[in-house]
């Protein structure tokens, strides 16, 4: 096992490598110069330009400027500094506990959400409870967050606190603490929620039909437990894996809700930072980015061999 | 208190001459969206404490599907029971409501199924599984019900039982995965076992030390077994009698002795003779010729006869009763007599 998990991280270096380096090149890309956006729309001083292209290594080639940043993370952990000289993990540091709030808590109210209704699905196949929890996931697939996001702050946000004088959910910012975090929770989960009601409704009903719940029926036990501990711990293996690799997900997609909901996340951040070309620091939200999905994804594999007894790692 | 089956059932010998288990006139159909399945149309057999009655059948006749309703876990709907009666020591279980019915269950009746790799649960240890029984059932601890467990795997002839608990249905070769579903049905000592092809996974040497363990623990307990197979050269050695089945009905009832020696039904001729023999190397099988029929649109008449050597005009029109030759044997053949003396 151990060497299985080592096995894995080296393997992810060459993702990690490969995706940073895209990003780096998609960023240096991209149309009009860093330090002329730096000082707005005034006339800059021709010589500090000189210094400040020097110092930030913006007249090297893509190539090196990325060795000179990647060197940094690799061997220093040190993700570099931006325009205004912080250094970026000090800058994201507080940013990215915002993101992981919010992804945490959209994830745990996919899992709540999603597998409840996917689970009673299941169990009322074909009658009117199942079609309409289908009919609901299909409208929330469809609808973009940014649509849903605004609905949602304007329907529980601004109307349902002039109706009941409760402030239940703040509709910015994160001063309520966890509570702040519920809204824009939901909104990001929204459309994963959908998605994991609908595996976890086939993965139940698929399970239900599988032979060793007949045995279990045959063994006289009641309805409920052939339920809830031969089908259930069989079914949740998929919904585990999909919860996992769903964490990336939440996290890369907080971008839009963080703009709706104006919290100070690495999302907000990214937008920020592109909008200014700070190179330094949309590469490093996409690096730790990127090592959570590595990480997430690990997690899932090593989970996975702790619920289904065949998988066995070496 | 938790409520047993003796609240509901009678007990011991209190059902005077009534059989141990007695399927009666079972129709069971399934309401599908191509129209109705008539799987089982009219089944009555029975099977005594110490017995072993075998179900032969090709495939498709209704075999499991009788059983399952014996059991009572077909899935109703799609399936329903319109006629019939299945009386285990004189009480209709189709009457019970379903918490006296799922006392029954497992405890009084259980059953092994054809792919023990399959039918046992990938993500629970067989030690959990079998200890299930004693726990929900008998209320014991978790550790008195494993010890149960082992007991029981060392009864059915699992090597090593002790250290073996503990690991799950796929690290076992499909024998002993059969042993680990045997032992589970065993476990609360029931009065009838079926007995679902409980060989047809498995290769050759491994069926018959299943058979005869299937049949050790027969004689030990006195359960009454039914046997359900499509290999008839299996039941030569362990069945009391037979039950012959074709288009969920039963054609041929007669003790092994007697069907061995001389059917009365053409389907059962066919059958037997389909029976590879040594002596007759080289030969043709005799393999009944055409199809099963299709249980959407059963034939006019015997069901049998599209692919009937010894058809006649009232076959076509005329369903044939169980008639009965003597004793306990019946054909469902107008012309039993024919094939009993062996004309063709
Ligand atoms: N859920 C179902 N819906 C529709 N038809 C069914 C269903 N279950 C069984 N049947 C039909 O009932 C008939 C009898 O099936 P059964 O399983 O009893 O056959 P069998 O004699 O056990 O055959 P085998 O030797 O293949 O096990 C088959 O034709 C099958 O298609
Ligand atoms: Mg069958």
């Amino acid at each position: 096992m151990g060497r299985y998990i080592i096995r894995r991280l080296l393997q992810s270096i060459p993702v990690l490598l490969g995706a940073t380096l895209l990003i780096f090149t998609i960023v240096f890309a991209l149309p009009g110069d860093p330090i002329a956006a730096l000082a707005g729309e005034k006339q800059s001083n021709p010589n500090l330009v000189a210094i400040l292209r020097e110092r930030y290594h913006l007249n090297d080639p893509l190539l090196l400027q990325y060795w000179h940043y990647i060197s940094g993370v690799l061997f220093r952990g040190d993700l570099g500094i931006n325009f205004s000289e912080v250094p970026v993990s000090q800058l994201l540091a507080g940013k990215f506990q915002v993101t992981l709030n919010l992804a945490l808590t959209a994830l745990i109210i996919e899992a709540l959400v999603g597998v409840g209704l996917g689970l009673w699905a299941a169990l009322r196949r074909g009658k009117a409870t199942d079609t309409m929890i289908l009919a609901s996931t299909l409208l929330l697939i469809s609808v973009p967050t940014l649509v849903s996001g605004f609905i949602l702050q304007y329907i529980l946000g601004v109307k349902l606190k002039q109706w009941t004088g409760a402030d239940i959910f703040p509709i910015a910012g994160i001063a309520n603490g966890l509570r702040s975090y519920l809204l824009p929770g939901f909104v990001l989960a929204g459309v994963s929620i959908a998605y994991l009601t609908r595996l976890t409704r086939t993965s139940l009903a698929e399970t239900l039909r599988a032979d060793f719940i007949r045995t279990a029926t045959a063994k006289g036990l009641s309805r409920r437990r052939v339920v809830g501990r031969h089908a259930l711990r069989n079914a949740l293996i998929p919904l585990i894996t999909f919860l996992g690799a769903d964490l990336g997900n939440l996290m890369g997609g907080a971008v839009i809700t963080e703009r709706i909901f104006n919290l100070p996340g690495i999302g907000l951040q990214l937008f920020d930072s592109v909008y200014l070309r700070e190179q330094p620091v949309v590469v490093g939200i996409v690096t730790i980015l990127v090592l959570i999905y590595i990480v997430a994804n690990l997690a899932v594999d090593l989970m996975y061999a702790v619920l289904d007894p065949r998988i066995r790692y070496e | 208190m938790k409520k047993t089956s003796a609240d509901v059932l009678p007990v011991e010998g209190v059902y005077g001459d009534e059989p141990l288990l007695a399927v009666d006139d079972l129709h069971v159909e399934f309401r599908t969206r191509a129209g109705i399945v008539r799987a089982v149309n009219g089944v009555s057999y029975t099977v005594n404490p110490g017995e072993t009655l075998a179900v032969l059948g090709e495939s498709g006749s209704g075999k499991s599907v009788t059983a399952q309703a014996i059991m009572g876990i077909l899935d109703m709907p799609p399936a329903h029971i319109p006629h019939g009666e299945i009386r285990f020591k004189g009480t209709d279980l189709l009457k019970l409501s379903e918490e006296a019915r799922t006392q029954v269950r497992g405890q009084r009746i259980a059953m092994i199924f054809q792919d023990a790799l399959s039918a046992l649960n990938p993500v629970f240890t067989v030690g959990w599984q079998i200890s299930e029984m004693f726990r929900v059932h008998r209320g014991m601890s978790k550790a008195d019900a494993m010890k149960k467990a082992v007991e029981l795997m060392d009864r059915v002839r699992i090597p090593a039982a002790r250290q073996r608990v503990n690991d799950y249905p796929h690290q076992f070769s499909g024998g002993m995965r059969q042993r680990i579903m045997i032992a589970m049905s065993i476990a609360l000592d029931p009065e009838v076992l079926i007995a679902d092809e409980p060989t047809t996974a498995l290769d050759v040497t491994v069926q018959a030390q299943i058979m005869d363990l299937l049949a050790d623990l027969q004689r030990e307990s006195q359960m009454g077994l039914i046997l359900i197979t499509h290999d008839l050269g299996v039941v030569a050695d362990v069945a009391d009698k037979i039950a012959v089945m074709y288009a969920g009905r039963i054609v041929e009832r007669a003790s092994v002795h007697d069907i061995y020696r001389a059917p009365a039904h053409p389907y059962t001729k066919g059958l037997l003779e389909s029976i590879p023999r040594v002596d007759l190397k080289g030969q043709d099988l005799y393999a009944i010729k055409g199809l099963p029929p299709n249980l959407l649109e059963l034939p006019t008449g015997c069901a049998f006869h599209p692919r009937c050597p010894y058809r006649q005009d009232n076959c076509v029109t005329d369903v044939p009763p169980l008639y009965q030759i003597s004793g306990t044997r019946g054909s469902a053949c107008h012309y039993w007599r024919e094939v009993l003396d062996g004309e063709r």
